[in-house]
């Protein structure tokens, strides 16, 4: 565990969302050191050193993507990635909640960086609350000079405007959220180009996720070494993790990278409820595929989740406990991201929808134990084969599910079946529940 | 019906960029929408903006609304159209003013919410409720609060399917849904005791 908080240091201040208490905290501080003391290069140089890596999902190193927006000048922007929509996340509602000029602070350190003066935050349009916060608290920065032009007096000049989204979860991936923000259906883009060379209005753009800019204004007060003095070699600083599921104590926690998994499931969210057990558990979110509970035994961290065969993803913590048939869960995922598919890859809105059926039909009992089969290659169909990762969403945790879980889909297919075979002579759910069907001899009963 | 099992109507022409002088726009609305289109440096980026502004206004993206956001903002409605079929948050069918998601992606999944859905929606059956969206939602982003959901976006949690009486009645008579157990509520907590 960390000895002191670093991103949540002050979250449960009461107004700490105002400007005035951020202040008070030692709040645009940094601000000033990296407008007024340092060189855009310096403060480059620092987030680069620190290896601070992308906190959204896809773990990039953050200051080697905000290296990658060419010099010079010409139209460059920042967008702050706030469509936090992956089920399992909600670090960035508390981070916004909370603490907006963290965030807007680090963005306007980030944008001097890379030597931009056009930002954008967008954020989904469900988070209304953490909308107007962030409305207040940029107007509240505009009119104390933290936006703005030449703030604090510097040559760095930066607009921000916040862009609420209207609900759609393909609009977290980066292009597909540029593509929302210029105001169309948010298709993903093909890549290359990358946004760092032709993004939001074909200008070079850099996306960083929320809690990667809330980083940002520590880094540059304490130093990257600061930073790198908790976590591993490659997974450096602190990392708020979101525990949900079934843990007696679903919540955010800051954690140190690197620590065992099993110290946040049980020690930090108190486990399963009592008398169960872990079935499985996502690691980052929806997205990542399951593990068991012999893997909270492995370090909690970018690597060692890879290694296992997962990712840290948003590292997001679903526990799942032994009171779940696999098939409910699969059900869960699968229908979130057929819902969810923009349907411009063929792979991927044919395969979340056959998925979705497939899983459907196993629980109706007309499923046979080949639909297994069909579903793994489903799975391996979309891997890789779409524009986005929106449909590897869906099918790296199925596919992990279906290899990890194999005997339990063949014994729910089974199963299911004999219940509609029951049903279809006559046999009520009730006397099915009651134990009628115990024996050979109820199946001609009298309906 | 989503967009797409609408046959088109082949005896119409497609509709062009309003005349501003044959669409009528309420003031307030129209200086919404200029104020969204300047924030950016291409107009078009107002129109999520532009069509909340008129859903609030109209109730939804009825195709009024479209023409009045197509006039302002000098695009054609075919353009706005597809927008507001892609955004879950817009509706181009009137389904009400006040909107009740409820969430029911992985997290909650694990919690059965489709208990507390059903029980909402039996309740606005009984005390008939009107004007109301209610509807199972993709991730709210409070799996903390599970299982949760959000009225007008006011997010209450964790629910049990006993508090649809009162998130009914709440909403009917224009109250705040289930005081203290919102998220934006000072004294919010978490069952087990943390700030969510």
């Amino acid at each position: 565990m960390i000895d002191e908080l670093r991103l949540l240091r002050h979250i449960n201040e009461p107004g700490l969302n105002t400007i005035d208490v951020y202040e008070r905290l030692g709040g645009y501080g940094t601000l000033r050191k990296a407008l007024l003391e340092m060189d855009p290069e310096a403060v480059l140089e620092e987030l680069e050193a620190s290896g601070l890596r992308g906190r959204g999902g896809a773990g990039f190193a953050m200051g080697k993507k905000a290296s990658f927006i060419p010099k010079g000048a010409m139209d460059k922007y920042l967008c702050c990635n706030a469509d936090e929509s992956e089920p399992g996340t909600f670090k960035d509602r508390l981070l916004i909640q909370k603490n907006p000029h963290l965030l807007i602070e680090g963005i306007v350190i980030g944008a001097r960086a890379a030597g931009i003066n056009k930002a954008f935050i967008y954020i989904r349009g469900e988070y209304e609350l953490q909308a107007g916060i962030l409305e207040q608290a940029v107007r509240d920065a505009y009119y104390k000079g933290y936006l703005g032009e030449n703030i604090l007096g510097s040559d760095h000049t930066l607009s921000l405007v916040v862009h609420r989204g209207a609900g759609a979860y393909i609009c977290g991936e980066e292009t597909a959220l540029l593509d929302s923000l210029e105001g169309k259906r948010g298709n993903p883009r093909l890549k290359p180009p990358f946004p760092a060379n032709r993004g939001l209005y074909q200008g070079p753009t850099l996306i960083n996720n929320v809690e990667t800019l809330c980083n940002v204004p520590g880094i540059i007060e304490h130093g990257a070494e600061w930073f790198k003095s908790v976590g591993t070699e490659k997974s450096t600083g602190t990392k708020v993790v979101s525990v949900s599921g079934d843990v007696r104590r679903p919540g955010n926690y800051e954690i140190e990278l690197g620590i065992p998994a099993r110290d946040v499931v049980f020690g930090l969210a108190g486990g399963p409820p009592e008398g169960r057990n872990v079935k499985c558990w996502f690691p980052g979110g929806s997205s990542s595929p399951i593990l068991l509970d012999e893997d909270l035994d492995r370090t909690y961290d970018y690597e060692s989740m890879a290694e296992a065969g997962s990712m840290l993803g948003t590292a997001s913590i679903i526990v799942v406990d032994d009171s779940h048939p696999i098939v409910d869960v699969a059900k869960s995922v699968a229908n979130f991201y057929r819902h969810e598919s923009c349907g411009k890859c063929t792979p991927c809105r044919e395969g979340t929808n056959w998925t979705a059926k497939m899983l459907e039909r196993m629980d109706r009992g007309e499923a046979t134990p080949m639909d297994i089969e069909i579903m793994a290659q489903v799975q391996t169909n979309i891997i890789g084969n779409c524009l986005c990762v929106l449909g590897d969403s869906m099918a790296m945790p199925i596919g992990a599910m279906i290899e990890k879980f194999r005997d339990e889909f063949e014994e729910h297919i089974e199963r299911r079946r004999e219940e509609l075979d029951r049903a279809a002579i006559g046999l009520g759910a009730e006397e099915l529940a009651a134990g009628a069907h115990s024996g050979p001899s109820e199946l001609i009963a009298p309906a | 019906m989503s967009g797409w099992d609408r046959p088109a109507d082949l005896e119409k022409d497609p509709a062009v960029v309003p005349d501003p002088a044959d669409v009528e726009v309420p003031d307030d609305l129209r200086e919404e929408i200029e104020e969204y289109m300047r924030r950016y440096p291409d107009r078009r980026s107002a129109v999520i903006p532009a069509l909340h502004a008129a859903q609030r206004v109209h109730g939804w993206c009825s195709p009024l609304a479209i023409a009045q956001v197509a006039a302002v903002m000098r695009v054609t409605p075919a353009y706005l159209s597809s927008i507001a079929s892609f955004y879950d948050m817009l509706n181009e069918e009137p389904v009400g003013r006040r909107a009740v998601y409820v969430c029911t992606s992985v997290s909650c999944a694990l919690s059965k919410p489709e208990r507390v859905l059903e029980a909402i929606e039996e309740q606005a059956r009984e005390q008939q409720l009107e004007d109301t969206e209610i509807r199972a939602f993709e991730c709210l982003g409070a799996c903390d609060m599970a299982p949760m959901a959000s009225v007008d976006g006011r997010y209450v949690g964790p629910l049990d399917p006993s508090d649809a009486e009162e998130i009914v009645a709440a909403i009917k008579e224009g109250r705040t849904v289930l005081p203290g157990r919102g998220l934006e509520d000072e004294d919010y907590r978490l069952p087990w005791g943390g700030r969510a």
